[in-house]
């Protein structure tokens, strides 16, 4: 009964917190019918935010797998002096505002920042530029492969490792062969979590982009530019693209689970 | 193959774990590391096996100067404690994996070797199974079958027969000291529990503390114990306080008669094991509580001066109830 009672509530929450806005942002893209969203996403500046979109997906993607590992190998399976510290200083993303993760770089690449005469010097644009939206992204996303992969290296140990080493194995062996098939899944969700939130990311991107359509702007910065400019329709069409990308993600990390789930035996 | 450890300390956060550990173990040797939890015992092994590198002191294997080599360069058979094994592989990868990685072999003769090991530790029937699917016992030979894969000819072993059930515990250490003697490896294991320690080395070091308190065979620790520890730490013991005088030591917490020593003056401490307290006719100082038969042994529980003692007396003459007198038949004098 209690049971039911409280699978009831978690449904209800799920239906009026996720699947209603979801729901809401399909319905309204496609109220003038398919022919005219999919023009909507035909637009030339909303095809540049698309490809943008994507590209800063693709470059933050394994940037953020080969540190977020190296990060996590490093905290969990040594010991050294401000182990502690990094700790603290990886986190920093997730609980600071995306406003002053954008702000940071304006400060220290914008024209008037540390860097930016020497920068200007140089014909090197930063800031209202890909480099600055691709800057901002890794460092918003950097923590979740880290922090999804650290805990379950940190359960197992180094017992392994050590073993392998014992058995003549180098680093990369052991790497390749102990360390990373155990932490797979994690890694899995680790990417594919910092990959959506990547692509969804609006606060940091905002503030280095300039908003520039066709040129700077990611899909949820043309969301935003194209609602504000009473295209609630053309806005729409664009959010359900993001959120099918955003399904799509999900869909890709189920099917592996189900596809690969026995080969890689029972560690999730 | 010999290991040799001279004047290796160890600090761990300011603390020292590891005293000035000297040790010599011979070729072919079965040495068994005993001693408390907290005594260092794992640190020396992983000095050995050069998973510990912050040290200081001299480490030499075969004659060869270790500082420098990497673990995985030494060659060392090491089996961990709770054995390690590479959980998403199955029985035969765990095996294969070093001679895989040392690419010391072609794949068909490693697969040979594979097969021979599972043969050699009784488990060749389980190839395809996974770590999880094995039991306590089953997953320590897979570790020993993995260790022995690189040929090592020295081998380490953690606390081997720590997870095993009694009975599993009792066939695996017999059947692994063949092995030891079979492959001609030298060995050196750890374990907490003394009797093990006894029934299997050739050589025990008692540890303490970070400190190697005495290294002998069983018979010479327990004929000329260094220090109490050993002596108590090896069996079951029977402490008496007294003092020493005249060339007899007479007990101060236990009603038997003075007991010839050769020994200077002085307070002391007489150990003994259970059999070397007797129980004699006549007297009334001992009641006892309790007569059983255990195998071969008559253990008789006694009380006396308000201690509870175990003794072990082969003696039929006696039921439980009675009142009897005690004697020392033997035992170790320790100045206090």
């Amino acid at each position: 009964m209690s049971r039911a009672v409280l699978l009831g509530a978690a449904w209800l929450v799920v239906a009026v917190l996720f699947l209603l806005p979801l729901g809401t942002v399909f319905a309204e893209a496609f109220r003038h019918g398919l022919a005219f969203a999919v023009d909507a996403l035909r637009e030339p500046d909303a095809l540049a935010a698309v490809q943008l979109t994507l590209l800063v997906a693709a470059i933050a993607l394994p940037l953020n797998t080969l540190c977020g590992l190296a990060a996590a190998w490093c905290l969990t399976k040594f010991d050294f002096p401000g182990k502690r510290a990094l700790l603290v200083i990886i986190e920093l993303p997730l609980t600071i505002s995306p406003v002053i993760s954008g702000l940071v770089w304006v400060l220290l690449f914008g024209a008037n920042g540390w860097f930016g005469r020497a920068l200007a010097a140089h014909d090197v644009q930063i800031i209202f530029a890909v480099p600055g939206i691709v800057l901002a992204t890794i460092f918003v996303t950097f923590p979740f492969v880290a922090r999804t992969v650290m805990p379950l290296m940190q359960a197992q140990g180094r017992a392994q490792e050590e073993a392998a080493a014992m058995l003549g194995a180098g680093f990369a062996a052991t790497f390749l062969r102990v360390t990373l098939p155990d932490i797979a899944w994690a890694l899995l969700a680790g990417v594919l979590l910092s990959t959506a939130r990547a692509m969804g990311e609006f606060g940091a991107v905002s503030v280095v982009s300039g908003h520039i359509p066709g040129v700077t702007e990611t899909m949820p910065l043309h969301i935003e530019t194209l609602y504000n400019d009473y295209q609630s329709a053309a806005a729409f069409a664009m959010a359900a693209c993001l959120g099918l990308f955003s399904l799509f993600t999900l869909a890709i990390k189920a099917a592996l689970e189900w596809r690969l789930g026995s080969q890689l035996g029972t560690v999730r | 193959m010999t290991v040799s450890l001279s004047s290796v300390t160890q600090h761990y956060g300011g603390v020292p774990s590891l005293h000035a550990i000297d040790l010599d173990v011979r070729p072919g040797e079965f040495l068994a590391l005993v001693g408390p939890s907290g005594a260092g015992k794992t640190t020396v092994l992983r000095v050995i096996a050069g998973l510990e590198t912050h040290y200081t002191g001299r480490l030499t294997i075969a004659g060869q100067d270790m500082a420098g080599v990497p673990a995985r360069r030494r060659n060392i058979g090491f089996v961990f404690q709770n054995y390690a094994l590479f959980r998403h592989m199955t029985v035969a990868e765990n095996v294969a994996f070093g001679p895989r990685v040392q690419r010391s072999m072609p794949e068909a003769a490693i697969q040979a070797r594979v097969a021979e090991l599972l043969e050699l530790v009784q488990i060749p029937h389980l190839a395809g199974r996974r770590p999880a699917q094995l039991s306590g016992g089953q997953q320590q030979r897979v570790a020993l079958a993995r260790a022995l894969a690189t040929q090592p000819q020295l081998l380490l072993l953690d606390e081997p027969f720590g997870a095993l059930d009694p009975l599993v515990r009792k066939e695996i250490r017999g059947w692994l000291r063949a092995l030891h003697a079979r492959l001609g490896l030298t060995s050196i294991f750890i374990t907490h529990d003394q009797t093990e320690a006894i029934e299997l080395a050739d050589r025990v070091a008692v540890m303490q503390g970070g400190r190697i308190l005495q290294l002998g065979t069983p018979d010479e620790l327990e004929a000329a114990p260094a220090c109490p520890f050993v002596f108590q730490f090896l069996a079951p013991t029977i402490t008496l306080q007294g003092i020493v005088a005249n060339g007899e030591f007479s007990a101060s917490d236990l009603p038997v008669p003075p007991f010839a020593v050769t020994a200077p003056p002085g307070p002391a401490s007489l150990l003994l094991r259970s059999h070397q307290l007797a129980l004699v006719a006549g007297g009334t100082e001992a009641a006892i509580l309790l007569i059983r038969q255990a195998g071969p042994v008559m253990h008789t529980t006694i009380e006396v001066a308000g201690r509870v003692l175990e003794v072990a007396a082969s003696d039929t003459r006696f039921t439980a109830g009675q009142r009897c007198g005690l004697i020392v038949t033997a035992g170790k004098l320790f100045p206090a």
